[in-house]
């Protein structure tokens, strides 16, 4: 690909976009197509804005819950990892529950919480089983990927296990975790989501999700569409975070957060 | 102590340790040493030189007690015992954390004895400057050359002040020019310090420049074959790479390890 002057870079995506914009609302627009089959992009426009007092709240919830359910996939995945790497026992009898929980969808889940605990802890729940994975999956590796020349340094110069583990396994693993978390971040955003919908038709829910299957009953299409923007931002928006903070804490010494090579 | 610097060309300096008969089979049953015996003086720079896979790196991991001896003994002297503690490692790669500095690289052996930064900075710069590195402290190791990356693995082999220095192939992966000028630095680090070396390397011109004695190993399995002196006095100057004595010792540890692998290799 040939290099792109730093203002087209910006430029040439934000055209394309408003170009698509654009011949969204002229087809809308010359076809006459109604509002509940396609609404035009000035509609949604306007639905976010009449509709904000409604979808900020349920913004919000989503993305508290969203948070929580990382921070608790942050705590378990790495303390789960920190057993793992000092005892392959634990790890032996304690993995396949991992793998279990990862590969059963978790839409498949959530319709049997629902029926143990409230819509609230359930949607939490879900949230925190999608993300918990990939963050105890990388740091798990990343403990384990540490240079075995490096161990036998700190082995030599009489290191403790707890020195190893605090001054070299754990900056060794910290790109895998944070790669993790990347993923566990917009993982457990789907998770909330999905377990929303689940619990949307009980009907207690107060989330974006659940005004997406609200306003399909009440075949809102534009409202609909509007929440579905403001889902697809928060995701951008948690991923965006996280690189940020990956980027922050790997940029001096990482290759995966290195500026790329200079020609 | 300050004999290390002087040719010890006659007098048999005395064991700091003796490698009895050990030998050394992996779980996979790859035997690397079969019974190799070797002692190494204190003060000498002994060179184990041999083709890949003659156990020389095992033998150093052996001496360093990284790994265990499946048979045989590793004895100590008593005086080399209390110094057994001031042991460093110097691998074939640069083996630094990329997550911190060269000073923090260098200070890491101390950090683990429990020193403090302010502590400790003194020591760090000091090795920093005895490798060529004085203003290269606050660099990252990926922002360093192949040549200053050994060279910071170097200062952190020296940092502890170790009487017993064991170097696995250190200048191995660098050019020709980087790694004269290397040996002529750790040559004046040896005789500035009262340092054993034991130094693993392939290169016959390398092995016979650096030490005072040279051992010949043999692959499958690995054992010495002999062991040469190198009467040549320190401190050995550039010009001595195109001696005539120096090249004759070169021809004949040549033939002493063409003459240990021959009948192998054409089998
Ligand atoms: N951890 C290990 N497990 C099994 N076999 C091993 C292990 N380490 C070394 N070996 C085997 O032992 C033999 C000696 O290995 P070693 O690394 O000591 O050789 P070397 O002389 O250092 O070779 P090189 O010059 O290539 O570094 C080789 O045949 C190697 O395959
Ligand atoms: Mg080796």
């Amino acid at each position: 690909m040939s290099r792109l002057p730093a203002l087209g870079r910006i430029l040439l995506p934000a055209i394309f976009m408003a170009a698509l914009l654009m011949a969204w609302e002229m087809l809308v627009r010359l076809a006459a197509i109604p509002p509940y089959v396609l609404p035009s992009p000035t509609l949604i426009g306007a639905t976010l804005i009449n509709d904000w007092p409604l979808l900020s709240r349920a913004l919000v919830v989503t993305l508290i819950t969203t948070l929580e359910g990382l921070a608790l996939a942050l705590v378990g995945g790495v303390g789960l990892a920190l057993l793992f790497a000092r005892s392959r026992t634990i790890e032996w009898v304690l993995y396949p529950y991992a793998v279990i929980l990862q590969v059963t969808p978790i839409i498949a889940i959530a319709p049997l919480l629902l029926i143990y605990t409230s819509s609230e802890t359930t949607v939490l729940i879900c949230a925190w089983i999608v993300a918990f994975f990939p963050i105890l999956s990388n740091t798990t590796t990343g403990l384990r990927a540490t240079d075995r020349n490096l161990l036998a340094l700190f082995t030599l110069y009489g290191a403790s296990s707890w020195q190893v583990l605090w001054h070299l396994r754990m900056r060794a693993a910290l790109p895998y975790f944070l790669a993790g978390l990347r993923i566990g971040g917009g993982l457990s955003l789907i998770g909330a989501v999905v377990a929303e919908i689940a619990a949307g038709s009980a009907g207690a829910g107060g989330g974006l999700a659940y005004r997406i299957v609200e306003a399909q009953y009440r075949l809102n299409i534009p409202r609909m569409f509007a929440a579905l923007i403001l889902l697809a931002v928060a995701g951008i928006a948690i991923f965006a975070v996280l690189s940020g903070i990956s980027h922050l804490l790997l940029r001096r010494w990482h290759e995966s957060a290195l500026a790329p090579p200079e020609r | 102590m300050t004999d290390a610097a002087a040719p010890t060309k006659a007098a048999p300096a005395p064991p700091l340790l003796r490698l009895e008969r050990v030998s050394k089979t992996f779980p996979n049953g790859t035997m690397a040493l079969d019974a190799l015996s070797l002692a190494i003086g204190q003060g000498e720079f002994v060179s184990l030189l041999g083709p890949s896979g003659c156990g020389k790196s095992t033998a150093l991991r052996l001496i360093a007690g990284l790994i265990a001896p499946t048979a045989g003994d590793i004895v100590w002297n008593d005086a080399g015992r209390a110094g057994h503690r001031a042991l460093s490692f110097v691998f074939q790669e640069s083996t630094l954390m990329p997550w911190a500095t060269a000073f923090d690289n260098v200070m890491m052996p101390l950090k683990l004895r429990g020193m403090r930064r302010t502590e400790a900075a003194p020591r760090v710069l000091e090795a920093l400057a005895q490798v060529g590195l004085p203003d290269s402290a606050g660099a990252y190791p990926r922002e360093l050359s192949g040549g200053m990356k050994m060279r910071v693995s170097i200062a952190r082999a020296l940092v502890t002040e170790p009487t017993l220095l064991l170097m696995d192939e250190p200048f191995a992966a660098l050019d020709e020019i980087t790694r004269f000028r290397l040996n002529q630095d750790l040559l004046q680090l040896y005789r500035s310090r009262a340092m054993t070396i034991v130094f693993v390397t392939h290169s016959i011109y390398e092995s016979v420049f650096l030490s005072s004695r040279v051992v010949v190993m043999a692959p499958r399995p690995g054992r010495v074959v002999s062991a040469i002196d190198v009467p040549l006095a320190y401190p050995r100057p550039e010009a001595l790479r195109s001696d005539a004595a120096y090249n004759r010792l070169c021809n004949h540890l040549s033939e002493a390890l063409h003459t240990a692998m021959a009948p192998r290799d054409f089998l």
